[in-house]
C-alpha cells in the first residue's frame, strides 16, 4: 500500500516539468451563466511557462482568460485536460484590498494567513515595502492611497505568499494611461528584484509585448490558443523597441484574425512550441 | 466637512484682507453648525405649536390629549416618579439589547458559515417576529418569576432580528473574488472568515443593532406590559398604561422621555458605529 503511493509520487514528480515550470495541456473548460445556460469558456487550450518566465495571455474580453487564471491557481477543477505547476497565487483584477486594514497590513495578509502575528507580519512586509516605492504610506489605508498605490500594495500581497507562480488577471486595467505606463515600468523593475514565474493576462497588447517573455494569443469565446509569440530582446524594453512594435502589430493582426505570419517575430500557430 | 464644501462656493478672490481669515472661517463654521441643526430644532417646536394649537381649537377632552404645557409641567412635577420608573426601563433596554446584538450576530454567524442551520433557523427567526407577545408573556414570567429577566427576553426576542438580517446580508454580501483570493493565499475557511468577512459585517451589525434600538424602547414598554413586575417601580411603560387613564399629561411626559432615551441611544451607536468602523463612509441620518 505505502509502496504503491511511493510509487505513484514518484510518477507524479516524473510528470512535473522542471521546478517553477507551469504547464496547461488542452484544457477545456464550461461554466453556467446566469440563466443557467452552459458556456463553454476555454476549448483545447494548451500552453507553457518555463521557470521565471513570463507569459502573457492576450485575448478579446470575454475569451476565458480569468477562467484560465482561476485554473491555474486551483480555484477551479478543469472539465477535460490537465495542468500541472507550482502553487501559485492570483492578483485579482480589481485590488481587493481589505478597506479595515492599512497599507503595510494588507502587503502582509498572506504572512498573517500563514500564522505570523500581526506585528511579526507588518515587520515582514516592512522591508519590501520600502522596495516597492511604498514607503511612507504604511498606515494609509485602502480609500487614501492612488489607483497605482492600490495596485503596488496588492502586487505585494501577491508576492509575499511566498507562492513561485504569480497570476495577474489584467493587474493595470482600471488604471489610467499615465500611471498605466508607470506602472509597467515599475512591475518590469519588481520581477528583476524578484524574478518569479509569471501569468499575466491583460488585453493591453502593448503591456504584453513590454512585460512577457512569450505571449499567447486567445480566440474570442470560447478560448483557443491562436498563436504563441517569442520576444527574445531583454527587459527592461521601450515602447518603441523594434521587437516590442514587431510583436504587438503581429498581435494586433492576430486578434482581428490575418492568419499570415509576417518575418520578424517568432511564431508559432496554435499552442505548438 | 460640510463647512469646507460649502465654503468652496462662496470664496472669492479678496485681495488684502489676511486678517479676516480666521474669523471668516469661524463664522462659516457656526453658519454651517446652524444649517444642521435649526431643521430638527424647527421641525419639533412646529410639531409643538401645531399640538398646542389644536388643543385650544378643537376643545379636545385634555383626559384624552393634554395640552403641551400641561406636559411639560407634568414633566417637571412628576419628576423624581418618572425618573425611577425611566432607571428602571433604561436598564432593561441596556442589557435586553446587548442581548440581542449577542443572538442576533452569533445566529448570523452560524448561519452563514452553516447553510443547514440557515435553512432551519430563518423561518424560526422570521416567525418568531409574528408571536404576539402577551401569548408568551404570563409563560416567560411562570418561568422566571416578577425580575427583570423575563423582560430582557422579550425585548431581546423583538430586537435580534434587524441585527440579524443586517449582518447575515453583509456576510453574504462579501465579494467572492475576495474570497477566492483569500483561498489562492492558502487561507482556511476559519482565516477567511475572521480576515475578510466578519469586519465587513461589523458595520452592518452595528446598522442592524441601531434599528434594534428604535424598537427596543418601544420592546420593553411591550415587555413592562406583558410581564408584571412586583416592585414599587415598574418602569416607564408600566406607569404610562396606568397614567393614560388617571392622568394623561404625565402619560404623555413619560412617553417624551421615552422619545429622548430612544434618540440619545441611536445617536451615541451611530457615533461608536464611526469609531469602530471609520473606514465606512459615515451613515447618513445620525446627527440631530
Amino acid at each position: 500500500m505505502s509502496a504503491e503511493a511511493e510509487v505513484r509520487r514518484g510518477a507524479a514528480a516524473g510528470e512535473q516539468p522542471a521546478a517553477g515550470a507551469l504547464e496547461v495541456r488542452d484544457v477545456s473548460q464550461s461554466y453556467r451563466d446566469a440563466r443557467g445556460r452552459s458556456v463553454q469558456a476555454l476549448a483545447g487550450v494548451s500552453l507553457a511557462a518555463a521557470a521565471g518566465e513570463v507569459l502573457a495571455v492576450v485575448g478579446p474580453s470575454g475569451c476565458g482568460k480569468t477562467t484560465l487564471l482561476e485554473l491555474i491557481c486551483g480555484l477551479q477543477e478543469p472539465g477535460a485536460g490537465s495542468l500541472s505547476g507550482p502553487p501559485a497565487v492570483l492578483m485579482p483584477q480589481r485590488d481587493l484590498l481589505l478597506p479595515w486594514l492599512d497599507a503595510l497590513d494588507n502587503a502582509a495578509l498572506a504572512l498573517r494567513v500563514a500564522g505570523a502575528s500581526r506585528a511579526r507580519a507588518r515587520e515582514g512586509a516592512q522591508a519590501m515595502f520600502a522596495e516597492l516605492g511604498l514607503e511612507g504610506f504604511e498606515t494609509a489605508r485602502p480609500g487614501e492611497l492612488s489607483g497605482g498605490m492600490r495596485q503596488r500594495v496588492a502586487f505585494l500581497r501577491t508576492l509575499l505568499s511566498g507562492k513561485p507562480l504569480l497570476c495577474l488577471d489584467e493587474p493595470f486595467g482600471a488604471l489610467d494611461a499615465i500611471t498605466r505606463a508607470e506602472m509597467q515600468e515599475w512591475l518590469a523593475g519588481a520581477l528583476m528584484r524578484e524574478p518569479r514565474t509569471v501569468v499575466l493576462v491583460t488585453h493591453d497588447v502593448e503591456e504584453a509585448a513590454l512585460l512577457a517573455d512569450t505571449v499567447v494569443v486567445l480566440s474570442p469565446r470560447p478560448g483557443r490558443v491562436r498563436a504563441t509569440l517569442e520576444i527574445a530582446r531583454p527587459r527592461p524594453r521601450r515602447r518603441s523597441d523594434e521587437e516590442v512594435l514587431a510583436l504587438r502589430a503581429r498581435a494586433l493582426e492576430l486578434l482581428a484574425g490575418v492568419p499570415a505570419p509576417p518575418s520578424d517575430v517568432r511564431e508559432h500557430a496554435g499552442e505548438l512550441r | 466637512m460640510s463647512a469646507t464644501l460649502h465654503a468652496g462656493g462662496h470664496r472669492r478672490a479678496r485681495p488684502g484682507a489676511p486678517q479676516a481669515r480666521p474669523a471668516a472661517r469661524r463664522r462659516r463654521a457656526l453658519a454651517a453648525r446652524v444649517r444642521r441643526v435649526a431643521p430638527p430644532l424647527l421641525a419639533v417646536l412646529a410639531l409643538i405649536a401645531a399640538w398646542e394649537l389644536y388643543v385650544v381649537i378643537s376643545g379636545v377632552e385634555r383626559a384624552l390629549l393634554p395640552a403641551p404645557h400641561e406636559v411639560a409641567s407634568a414633566l417637571w412635577h412628576g419628576g423624581a416618579v418618572l425618573w425611577r420608573n425611566f432607571a428602571v426601563t433604561a436598564e432593561e433596554v441596556a442589557l435586553g439589547l446587548c442581548m440581542a446584538i449577542a443572538l442576533g450576530f452569533a445566529l448570523a454567524v452560524a448561519m452563514h458559515l452553516l447553510p443547514a442551520v440557515r435553512r432551519a433557523v430563518y423561518p424560526l427567526a422570521v416567525g418568531s417576529q409574528a408571536v404576539p407577545i402577551p401569548v408568551i408573556g404570563v409563560l416567560l414570567v411562570f418561568w422566571w418569576g416578577f425580575g427583570i429577566f423575563p423582560k430582557l427576553v422579550v425585548i431581546a426576542l423583538i430586537c435580534f432580528f434587524p441585527v440579524l438580517v443586517t449582518t447575515v446580508d453583509a456576510l453574504a454580501s462579501v465579494d467572492r473574488d475576495q474570497l477566492k483570493l483569500m483561498r489562492t493565499l492558502d487561507a482556511s475557511r476559519w482565516q477567511a472568515f475572521r480576515l475578510a468577512e466578519l469586519p465587513a459585517a461589523l458595520p452592518a451589525a452595528l446598522s442592524g443593532a441601531r434599528v434594534a434600538l428604535a424598537v427596543g424602547v418601544i420592546g420593553a414598554f411591550i415587555a413592562e406590559v406583558a410581564t408584571p413586575t412586583s416592585g414599587p417601580y415598574s418602569g416607564l411603560g408600566r406607569q404610562i398604561t396606568t397614567d393614560v387613564n388617571l392622568q394623561a399629561s404625565r402619560a404623555y411626559a413619560g412617553t417624551v422621555v421615552l422619545v429622548a432615551f430612544a434618540l440619545l441611544c441611536f445617536h451615541s451607536l451611530a457615533l461608536a458605529e464611526r469609531k469602530l468602523a471609520p473606514w465606512r463612509a459615515r451613515p447618513t441620518g445620525e446627527r440631530p
